[in-house]
């Protein structure tokens, strides 16, 4: 189902957490809502999903104006950051729950679960209780309790904002081929630009209660309609007005007149990726980033001084 | 291992050897002597008041002290701090000088034209006050702890508030609720000082346990007053004792 956010905006008391946003997310698309924390992601999905009412605007899901309606009616699937699982029932249970709401036959709600335990990776733990389960198992019952209801949307909170590095790499991999196994349109919400990246078809960026810039990944990185999209998107090197993308900054072998004289300060090896700062002659300091095989071939060191030629800066209208 | 001894020698003083001098007291005619003393109809009919309206009276709480937790957790009013100040004060207020003031409310003289005193409404009147405050300061805690966002996710998976509140709210309560009427249950039992009072201490009829007993110490039959002590307090642990078993079952995995 396509959802449409028209025009909302969101007071809580003097604070301003949206200001008259809107967006449009097409049928079965994955869309990533990046923002800082206090950008306003959050309560947007809570409006979405019903648990927050828009002070004005709308919100349409599939067609229909559900602005006024109760979350329960909405058929929305909700993932909370913190899971939010129900301590006190089983695994199997937190995940029939949506459908014992339902009042669905006892059959069919067991043969359903077992499905969904068996999606998300935790066949054999019907059984267990939430505080028996680690983080990573804890979202992957949530996500199938969401799950469980058939809903036409599936929002997540921060999925991945709790967990540790490896489960979360794990854990983006997997959203990502489930979603295209299942299809629903799913929004989800993080301040981790490279899981945006990463993960979703469409990235809506967020700054204080407004959207900043909306489109694909490569879109955004490439053409940033601001400088704070561009700063928050993809590594940036600032000089007074101006931005520059460290691996677009270019070192040249021998100095032929064109480039500008900088001395190296410090050689950070990353792996494949070289990070070189440097210090230009006029005394503005930046980064650049190389490949290994260009370190080694210029035989990169510390308190070396060489050219470096810069890209043509970009400048934001402010 | 210092730490335990303390507690040993604390406990025996203050609460094993008090129960054994109690136990002693109440087999020192024998077996039948106790029989006798606890099967008297008037502590018959002692005994089963005091328990019955026990009972009565911490479904009561267990109730309204929820209700009364809720809404000091939940909502916001003017004088709120003011109203929870408030349910402490059956905790302060000696339970005689309680008794005074619930005599004067809801006596013959009633400002308020209910009269309940000599009556056994009296004495549910006077165990509802003094344990007002158990019930709602155990839930409390626990709501204010409670996760807003699982009645969320109920409310996602299509459930209505009253669903909500039957399957996720009282479930994630219960040992609180439990744990409260526990201790309710306990005080209700021994209670004595307000009843003493309002209740006017009719045997067969207003006469609590708690009041029989000190009736037959004036009448120096300590062997009476032993033996339905005894009752009391093994209908007070036996309550105790389940209530803390069902507790353990429920909250094993909550907390």
């Amino acid at each position: 189902m396509a959802i449409e956010v028209d025009h909302v905006s969101k007071r809580f008391g003097d604070f301003v957490a949206l200001e008259n946003v809107s967006i449009t997310v097409g049928d079965g698309a994955l869309t990533a809502l990046l923002g800082p924390s206090g950008s306003g992601k959050s309560t947007l999905l809570r409006i979405i999903a019903g648990l927050e009412r828009p002070d004005s605007g709308e919100v349409v899901i599939g067609g229909e104006d559900v602005t006024q309606a109760p979350a329960r009616t909405r058929g929305v699937g909700f993932v909370f950051q913190h899971y939010a699982p129900f301590k006190h029932m089983t695994v199997h249970d937190n995940v029939a729950f949506g459908l014992s709401v339902r009042k669905r036959p006892k059959d069919e709600i067991r043969g359903r679960v077992e499905e969904l335990l068996g999606l998300v990776r935790l066949d054999g733990l019907a059984g267990r209780y939430p505080s028996q389960l680690s983080g990573g198992q804890l979202q992957r019952m949530a996500l199938a309790r969401a799950l469980a209801v058939q809903p036409q949307v599936l929002l997540l909170d921060e999925p991945f904002g709790a967990l540790d590095a490896q489960v979360r790499a794990e854990l983006r991999e997997w959203l990502r081929r489930l979603h295209e196994e299942i299809h629903v349109t799913t929004i989800f919400v993080t301040h981790d630009q490279e899981e945006a990246m990463e993960v979703a078809e469409q990235i809506v960026v967020m700054n204080r209660g407004r959207i900043e810039q909306a489109g694909a990944p490569r879109e955004l990185y490439e053409s940033p309609s601001n400088e704070f999209v561009m700063s928050f998107i993809g590594p940036v090197n600032r000089l007074g007005d101006a931005f520059v993308r460290p691996h677009d900054i270019q070192i040249l072998a021998e100095s032929d007149g064109t480039g500008t004289e900088a001395l190296i300060e410090r050689v950070v090896h990353l792996g494949f990726e070289v990070r070189v700062e440097l210090k230009l002659h006029d005394g503005r300091e930046l980064w650049a980033q190389v490949t290994r095989e260009v370190a080694n071939e210029l035989e990169l060191r510390e308190g070396q001084i060489l050219s470096v030629r810069l890209p043509a800066p970009r400048v934001f209208a402010s | 291992m210092l730490g335990k001894g303390l507690l040993g020698i604390y406990l025996t003083v203050l609460v094993l050897l008090p129960i054994a001098a109690l136990l002693a007291k109440s087999s020192t005619g024998g077996l039948n002597a106790f029989w006798r003393e606890i099967s008297n109809p008037e502590a018959v009919a002692a005994i089963k008041l005091t328990l019955i309206a026990s009972v009565i009276v911490v479904v009561i709480n267990a109730v309204f002290g929820t209700i009364i937790a809720w809404v000091l957790v939940r909502d916001e009013f003017p004088g709120k701090s003011v109203v929870n100040a408030l349910i402490d004060l059956p905790f302060a207020l000696p339970t005689i000088v309680a008794g005074v003031v619930l005599l004067a409310l809801y006596g013959k003289d009633s400002p308020l034209g209910i009269d309940v005193a000599f009556t056994r409404a009296a004495v549910g009147l006077a165990l509802l006050f003094v344990t007002l405050p158990f019930v709602v300061r155990s839930v409390q805690p626990v709501l204010l702890e409670l996760d807003l966002a699982m009645e969320e996710a109920a409310a996602s998976l299509g459930a209505s508030p009253a669903t909500v509140l039957r399957r996720i709210v009282l479930p994630t309560l219960a040992p609180a609720i439990i744990s409260g009427v526990a201790l309710s249950f306990a005080r209700a039992v021994g209670e004595f000082g307000s009843l003493v009072l309002i209740t006017g201490n009719l045997p067969f009829k207003t006469e609590a346990g708690s009041v029989y007993i000190f009736g037959q110490i004036q009448n120096e039959n300590l062997a009476a007053a032993a033996a339905v002590s005894v009752v009391l307090l093994f209908a007070a642990l036996l309550v105790l004792a389940l209530l803390t078993f069902f507790l353990r079952r429920r909250s094993r995995h909550v907390l």
